[in-house]
């Protein structure tokens, strides 16, 4: 049985005059261990689906999702607040996009870190071992000393590990990367693609990554899915659609990444109203 | 440049950049001890120098804390400067001055007609517009501080135009920032930075908030710009294939100082430093 089956996901938002269809029937699964990657430009959906995984989206009437999220046998879409609370983070944790704002300025990055760790395993003794021991994980130098440093004596890579040491804290089944690298600089992002790379051996878990750019996928992502307007386009093996993209708009996406030495005149762009008609 | 007789092309004429920096100093101080004295500076930039030519680009590449950011700010004088000059041109046009002019020592008053010369574009698309402005208001506001003698409807008609230029429609003018996509965004603040009708413009990260196939849109109109405009860009990045795309020449900048400056072609195909290779390799490849 698959770790986390989707089918056929609806998202709507109702605003005051209109319903936006966010995302339109989608369906997939992702095995343990697995990594999937959902590629896509911004307003495509792959970050609502990303948030409807624990239900971080509205509530109704703002927000309506339909279909069936399984958690192994766990229906997450009919759980109430108290069991939700249970898999957030526990389950499927998150790293977002912009760590300068997703950390609380005002407390210590061990104090932010124990918070997740005192929820879930509420017998734990050593708390603060366990702070230094993600803190360590994420190969951040000297944790003992650096638990007790507040997010803007960090720079962008290390509040990134940060967040990757906070969602990891609890050992999760499945981690959701929200465009964890486009704030950071490339030298950054390598690193943190590395270290992501690294964890998934060591803890055997599942990776959801969502992004805009095909180059960090390389080598990294198992499967692909490819969403354009709140519909998967294209799906299948990482290396295949690569080599070989069939849907125009992922070949669009691909296109449009600057290649060092290639020498064009001109970038490539994606024409949306041509794909769409 | 149509005349091709050697006494009106001489190269010590053509050879003359627009830009161009000496030993470019920014230190910030650190304060400690029990009297806050000076115990040590931050060099931020460190003995910079370089040149830009009349309407090319130069990319500048260097990771976060590289400095890259704080030499476009000092071009502007918004950083302060330790040390060094920066020699700006200017055009042929009659009020702008024909010899360089070392604009790191000009006061406050003085510098004020090169802040029309020169404009920036800024990273974050998202903070950079005041959200309670309309478009409208946002474009024109640089044109109320130096065309002040524009009229009302030609102010208009100038965003309208601008509106053009960066591919938004005109009714875009009335609309506020939130109501913007981010790539909108960045053309919002394009516009705004053409206004004055600019020599030279700093992009400081432009690109790096945007999505990839948005990312290609902007570096495009950048480009149809400058070929229209005859625009001279410095181009801050840490993307050295959007740098290498977009410059004619690079340089590549390392806790403060310039460790490799040579032709965009030659950096990717031959880059000497070993900080240079590091940054290539960083660079995702399909």
């Amino acid at each position: 049985m698959a770790l986390l089956d989707v089918q056929d996901l609806k998202i709507r938002f109702q605003s005051r005059d209109r319903v936006t269809e966010a995302v339109k029937g989608i369906s997939f699964s992702l095995e343990e261990g697995k990594t999937l990657a959902v590629v896509g430009e911004s307003g495509s959906g792959k970050s609502v689906t990303a948030m409807s995984l624990t239900q971080l989206l509205p509530k109704p009437p703002t927000c309506q999702v339909s279909g069936k999220i399984m958690l192994r046998d766990l229906d997450v879409l009919g759980m109430g607040s108290n069991d939700l609370r249970a898999i957030r983070g526990k389950d499927i944790a998150y790293i977002f996009q912009e760590p300068s704002t997703s950390l609380n300025p005002v407390f210590t990055v061990g104090y932010q870190i124990a918070e997740a760790i005192k929820l879930h395993i509420p017998g734990e003794t050593d708390v603060e071992g366990r702070v230094v021991e993600s803190l360590r994980r994420v190969g951040i130098r000297d944790p003992e000393k650096r638990f007790k440093a507040y997010p803007h004596e960090m720079s962008g890579g290390m509040q990134q590990r940060v967040m990757i040491a906070m969602a990891l804290a609890c050992e999760p089944k499945i981690l959701v990367a929200d465009e964890p690298t486009t704030a950071l600089d490339v030298t950054i992002q390598a690193q943190i693609i590395d270290l992501l790379k690294e964890i998934r051996e060591k803890l055997n878990m599942s990776i959801i990554l969502i992004t805009h750019n095909f180059g960090i996928i390389k080598g990294f992502a198992d499967e692909v899915l490819v969403m354009f307007r709140g519909e998967i386009v294209e799906r299948g093996p990482a290396e295949e659609i690569l080599a070989n993209p069939q849907h125009p708009y992922t070949k669009a996406l691909i296109a449009c990444i600057p290649r060092l030495g290639a020498k064009q005149k001109r970038l490539t762009t994606i024409n949306h109203d041509e794909l769409a008609g | 440049m149509s005349e091709s007789s050697p006494e009106t092309t001489t190269p010590t004429e053509s050879e003359t950049p627009l830009l161009e920096v000496r030993n470019l100093k920014v230190h910030y101080p650190i304060y400690g001890g029990l009297m806050r004295k000076v115990v040590d500076y931050v060099r931020a930039v460190d003995d910079v120098s370089f040149r830009v030519n009349r309407g090319t680009t130069v990319g500048l590449v260097g990771e976060s804390g590289s400095g890259k950011t704080t030499i476009g700010r000092s071009i502007i004088k918004l950083a302060p400067i330790t040390g060094g000059q920066i020699l700006y041109a200017g055009s042929e046009k009659e009020n702008s001055p024909k010899s360089p002019t070392n604009i790191a020592e000009l006061s406050r008053g003085a510098f004020f007609p090169f802040r029309q010369k020169i404009q920036m574009v800024f990273q974050d698309p998202f903070n950079s517009l005041n959200p309670r402005m309309t478009i409208e208001q946002i474009i024109s506001e640089p044109l109320d501080i130096h065309f002040s003698s524009m009229g009302k409807e030609e102010k208009t008609a100038r965003v309208v135009e601008l509106l053009g230029k960066v591919n938004l429609p005109a009714d875009a003018r009335k609309r506020y920032p939130h109501e913007f996509s981010g790539g909108q965004r960045q053309r919002i603040g394009i516009a705004r930075a053409l206004a004055v009708e600019p020599e030279f413009i700093v992009c400081d990260e432009p690109v790096s908030a945007l999505d990839v196939s948005v990312q290609a849109q902007i570096v495009n109109l950048l480009q149809d710009l400058q070929e229209e405009l005859g625009l001279t860009y410095l181009f801050i990045a840490h993307d050295l294939a959007v740098v290498e795309h977009i410059s004619d020449f690079v340089l590549v900048m390392n806790q403060g100082k310039i460790v490799e400056q040579a032709p965009a072609a030659e950096i990717y195909e031959n880059p000497q430093d070993p900080y240079t290779k590091k940054l290539l390799a960083a660079v995702p490849t399909l």
